[in-house]
C-alpha cells in the first residue's frame, strides 16, 4: 500500500501544482524538485538518490517539500518534465543523470529564480552547480580485489554509455586490476542503457560463457548480480549495496551517499548561501562508501580496507602513474597523477582492457 | 578473417551460445505468439508490453507468495484480465484498436508499478530446471534440449500448437476466415465478436507468459518497466515473419540470436560499429519485410490479415 499512497501523494501535488501555479508566500515550505532516469525502485543509482531526497524530508520536517519524477528519458523529454516542475512552482530542481545536462542548461536559462543542481555533469551557469561523486576510488579497491581473486584472469565489464564517467571507472578499475594480477584483462560490453535488466543479464551471460569469472557492471540492476549467483562467479554492486539478491556472489559494492550534499546544499538555498560550483566527492567526504568485504578471504579483505584507507589518507591516487594507453604507450609518467580536468574527460583505455569504444 | 573464423567455432558453435539464444527468444516467442493469434482473427492489439508486464508482476507475485506451479498461470491470467478490458473497448465498445493498444500499454506500465512497489527489491530463487540433473548431462544435447525452465517448453508447445490450430484445424480455419473478412465470415454464421473476445484472451494469457519468463527466470526479481520494449519487439517479429507460425518460430531465434551475438562480438575486439549494427539488424530486416510486402499488394493480401485492425460492426 505504499505504492498507491506515493501516487495518490503525487497525483495530489501534480493537481495543487496546476490549481494553484507558482505560489510563494512567506510561510510556505522551500520546495525541492527531483528527476530521476530510471525508476527509483531500481535498487541502484536511481533509488540511491530518492533516499537523499528522504534524507532531506526527514532532516528539514515541515520546512522543506519535495517532490520527483522518476523514469524521465535523456534527451527532450528532460527539458519538459523540468519546465514543468519550475513553472509549478518548485524552488530548487536536482536533475540527476549525466544525460539532463543540456537541458538543465535550457530551463535554468529560463528560471534564473530556480536553483539547478547536476548530478554527474559539467556544464554549470549561475544557477547551475554540478556534483558527483568520485566513484572512481571504489573501481580501484575493486580492481585490487578482483586481481586477487580471479583464476581465469578475464574480468567482465558490463559497460552503459562511453561518457567520461564510465571509462573513468572502467581505466581506474584495470590500472589497479593490472597492478596487482599483470595478466589479468578486462573484456568492456557496451549495453547501451542504464537499465534494462533483461540485457544487463544478457550481457553477464555472454561475459562468463566467454571466460569471465568476476562480473563488474555500470549500469543500474541487479540483474548482472542475479547470473553470477546463479552461475557460481563473483560480482560486485553498483550504486547500492545488492547482497539481497547475491548474497554468495556479491563481494562488495559501490554505494553512492547523496543524503549530506542534498542536506547541504537545500540549507545552503534556504539561507541565500548558494552558489554555483562544482563539488565532486570522495570516499573521505562519505559521498561513495564500500558495502561490507564479503565472499573473499580475509587477506583479501584486509588488502582492499587497507588500500580504502591509502586512498582516503591521499597516499594513493587512483591514477597515479605509470599508466600506459591501450597500444602501449605511456600516458601518465612514473610519480605523476592524472589532474581533475584529464579525468573529467577521459576517452580512451588503458592497458589490460580488449574492447573499442564507440565514437 | 582468420580472428573471424576463430569467434566463430569459439563462440557460435558452442552450446552456451545455443542455450542463451533460447534464453533471448523465449519471451519474444511467447508473446509474438499470442499476438499472432490475435492479428489473424482481424484484430491489432498494441498492448503486448502492458500485457506482458501485468504476467511480470502477477507471476513473480503468486510465485514468492505461493510458488512457481502457480506463478505461471497466475502470469498467464493477468495477461488475460488485462487483454479481456481491451476485448471489450474494442470489440464492445467498438473503439479504435490502435489508440486503445497503446492506452493498454500506458495503463499496463502504470498498473503495475502501482502495484508491484511492495515487491520491488526482494529476489526470488531462480526456477529449476523441468527435467532431472542425469538428462542434462548429456553432452551437447542435455543443456540443448533439456536443460531449461518449463517457459522454453512452453513456447515451443505454444508455436507448434498454434501452427496446427491455424492450419490443421477447422477452429483456426474459422478463425482465420474472420481476420481476413469479417462481414463473410459473419453472414455465414460465424460469431466474429466471440472469437474475437476468445483469440484476444488467448493472446494476452501468452503476453503474460512471456513476461513472466522474464521475471521468474531471467532475471527473478519483479522492476517497473522490467520488460523494456520486449512487447514492441514482438510486434515487429510478428511482420517479420510475415504472419506465419514457422516462421515467427525461427524469427523468434534469429532475433534472440542476433542480441546474443551483438553482446558476444564485442569481447573479441571488432569495432562497436559492427555491434551497431547488429543490434539494428532485426528492425531493419522488419522495415525490408515490410517494404517488398507493400511493394507487391497481392503477397499483402497473401499475408497480411486483410481485416486487421478494422472496426466489426454486424449490420442488423
Amino acid at each position: 500500500m505504499k505504492g498507491l499512497k506515493a501516487v495518490l501523494a503525487s497525483a495530489a501535488a501534480a493537481v495543487s501544482l496546476t490549481a494553484f501555479g507558482p505560489a510563494s508566500a512567506q510561510d510556505d515550505p522551500f520546495r525541492v524538485g527531483y528527476i530521476y532516469v530510471g525508476p527509483i525502485s531500481d535498487h541502484g543509482w536511481s533509488y540511491q538518490h530518492d533516499q537523499g531526497r528522504l534524507a532531506v524530508e526527514a532532516h528539514f520536517g515541515d520546512q522543506v517539500e519535495t517532490q520527483y519524477v522518476e523514469n524521465v528519458a535523456e534527451g527532450p523529454d528532460a527539458a519538459r518534465v523540468l519546465r514543468q516542475l519550475a513553472s509549478s512552482g518548485v524552488d530548487m530542481i536536482f536533475a540527476t543523470s549525466f544525460g539532463f545536462g543540456d537541458s538543465v542548461i535550457e530551463i535554468a536559462e529560463q528560471f534564473p529564480d530556480v536553483y539547478f543542481e547536476h548530478a554527474t555533469g559539467y556544464q554549470r551557469a549561475d544557477n547551475v552547480s554540478t556534483y558527483s561523486g568520485r566513484f572512481y576510488e571504489g573501481r580501484t579497491i575493486l580492481g585490487n580485489i578482483a586481481g586477487q581473486l580471479t583464476e581465469t584472469n578475464q574480468i567482465g565489464y558490463i559497460a552503459s554509455f562511453p561518457i567520461p564517467e564510465v571509462v573513468r571507472g572502467i581505466n581506474a578499475f584495470a590500472i589497479e586490476l593490472r597492478r596487482v594480477n599483470p595478466n589479468a584483462e578486462v573484456d568492456v560490453v557496451w549495453v547501451n542503457t542504464w537499465y534494462n535488466p533483461s540485457l544487463e543479464a544478457e550481457a553477464a551471460t555472454a561475459l562468463i560463457d566467454q571466460g569471465a569469472d568476476i562480473i563488474v557492471q555500470h549500469t543500474d540492476s541487479p540483474a548482472a548480480l542475479q547470473v553470477a549467483e546463479e552461475r557460481g562467479v563473483y560480482a560486485f554492486g553498483q550504486s547500492s549495496d545488492m547482497i539481497a539478491f547475491a548474497p554468495d556472489a556479491q563481494l562488495t559494492a559501490i554505494v553512492d551517499d547523496w543524503s549530506q550534499y542534498y542536506i547541504d546544499r537545500v540549507q545552503a538555498a534556504m539561507d541565500g548561501t548558494w552558489e554555483s560550483m562544482d563539488t565532486w566527492d570522495d570516499i573521505d567526504a562519505g559521498m561513495v562508501f564500500m558495502a561490507d568485504y564479503t565472499n573473499m578471504p580475509d587477506n583479501v579483505a584486509q588488502d582492499a580496507q587497507a588500500l580504502e584507507h591509502a586512498i582516503v589518507s591521499g597516499q594513493r591516487h587512483p591514477f597515479q602513474g605509470p599508466i600506459f594507453a591501450q597500444d602501449g604507450s605511456e600516458i601518465v609518467a612514473e610519480g605523476q597523477v592524472l589532474d581533475d580536468p584529464s579525468l573529467l574527460t577521459m576517452d580512451y583505455f588503458v592497458e589490460g582492457v580488449t574492447g573499442s569504444m564507440p565514437n | 578473417m582468420s580472428g573471424l573464423f576463430e569467434f566463430v567455432i569459439s563462440n557460435l558453435l558452442t552450446v552456451s551460445f545455443a542455450v542463451a539464444v533460447i534464453g533471448a527468444a523465449t519471451p519474444l516467442l511467447l508473446a509474438a505468439t499470442g499476438e499472432l493469434i490475435v492479428e489473424r482473427s482481424g484484430v491489432l492489439n498494441l498492448g503486448v508490453e502492458g500485457m506482458m508486464l501485468a504476467g511480470a508482476l502477477a507471476g513473480f507475485a503468486a510465485s514468492q507468495e505461493l510458488s512457481y506451479a502457480v506463478g505461471i498461470p497466475a502470469a498467464a491470467l493477468a495477461g488475460a484480465l488485462l487483454a479481456l478490458i481491451f476485448a471489450f473497448f474494442t470489440q464492445t465498445l467498438l473503439t479504435n484498436q490502435v489508440a486503445t493498444g497503446l492506452a493498454l500499454t500506458i495503463f499496463g506500465i502504470g498498473i503495475t508499478k502501482l502495484i508491484g512497489g511492495p515487491y520491488t527489491g526482494t529476489p526470488l530463487e531462480p526456477m529449476a530446471p523441468l527435467f532431472s540433473e542425469g538428462l542434462q548431462q548429456i553432452p551437447v544435447a542435455g543443456p540443448i534440449v533439456f536443460g531449461h525452465d518449463p517457459f522454453v517448453y512452453l513456447s515451443i508447445i505454444g508455436i507448434v500448437g498454434t501452427w496446427y490450430f491455424l492450419f490443421r484445424t477447422r477452429a483456426g480455419l474459422i478463425l482465420r476466415a474472420v481476420g481476413e473478412d469479417h462481414n463473410s465470415a459473419h453472414a455465414l454464421g460465424c460469431h466474429v465478436v466471440g472469437i474475437r473476445y476468445a483469440a484476444i484472451l488467448v493472446g494476452g494469457a501468452f503476453a503474460g507468459l512471456g513476461g513472466a519468463y522474464m521475471s521468474m527466470v531471467k532475471t527473478p526479481q519483479w522492476n517497473e518497466g522490467m520488460t523494456a520494449g520486449s512487447g514492441w519487439i514482438a510486434l515487429a517479429l510478428i511482420v517479420f515473419a510475415t504472419w506465419r507460425p514457422m516462421r515467427l518460430w525461427l524469427g523468434a531465434y534469429l532475433f534472440g540470436a542476433l542480441l546474443v551475438l551483438q553482446l558476444r562480438i564485442q569481447g573479441t575486439g571488432v569495432s562497436v560499429g559492427v555491434t551497431y549494427f547488429l543490434t539494428m539488424v532485426p528492425y531493419l530486416a522488419t522495415i525490408v519485410v515490410l517494404v517488398i510486402m507493400s511493394w507487391d499488394k497481392v503477397a499483402l493480401r497473401r499475408h497480411a490479415p486483410a481485416s486487421i485492425g478494422k472496426i466489426f460492426k454486424p449490420a442488423s
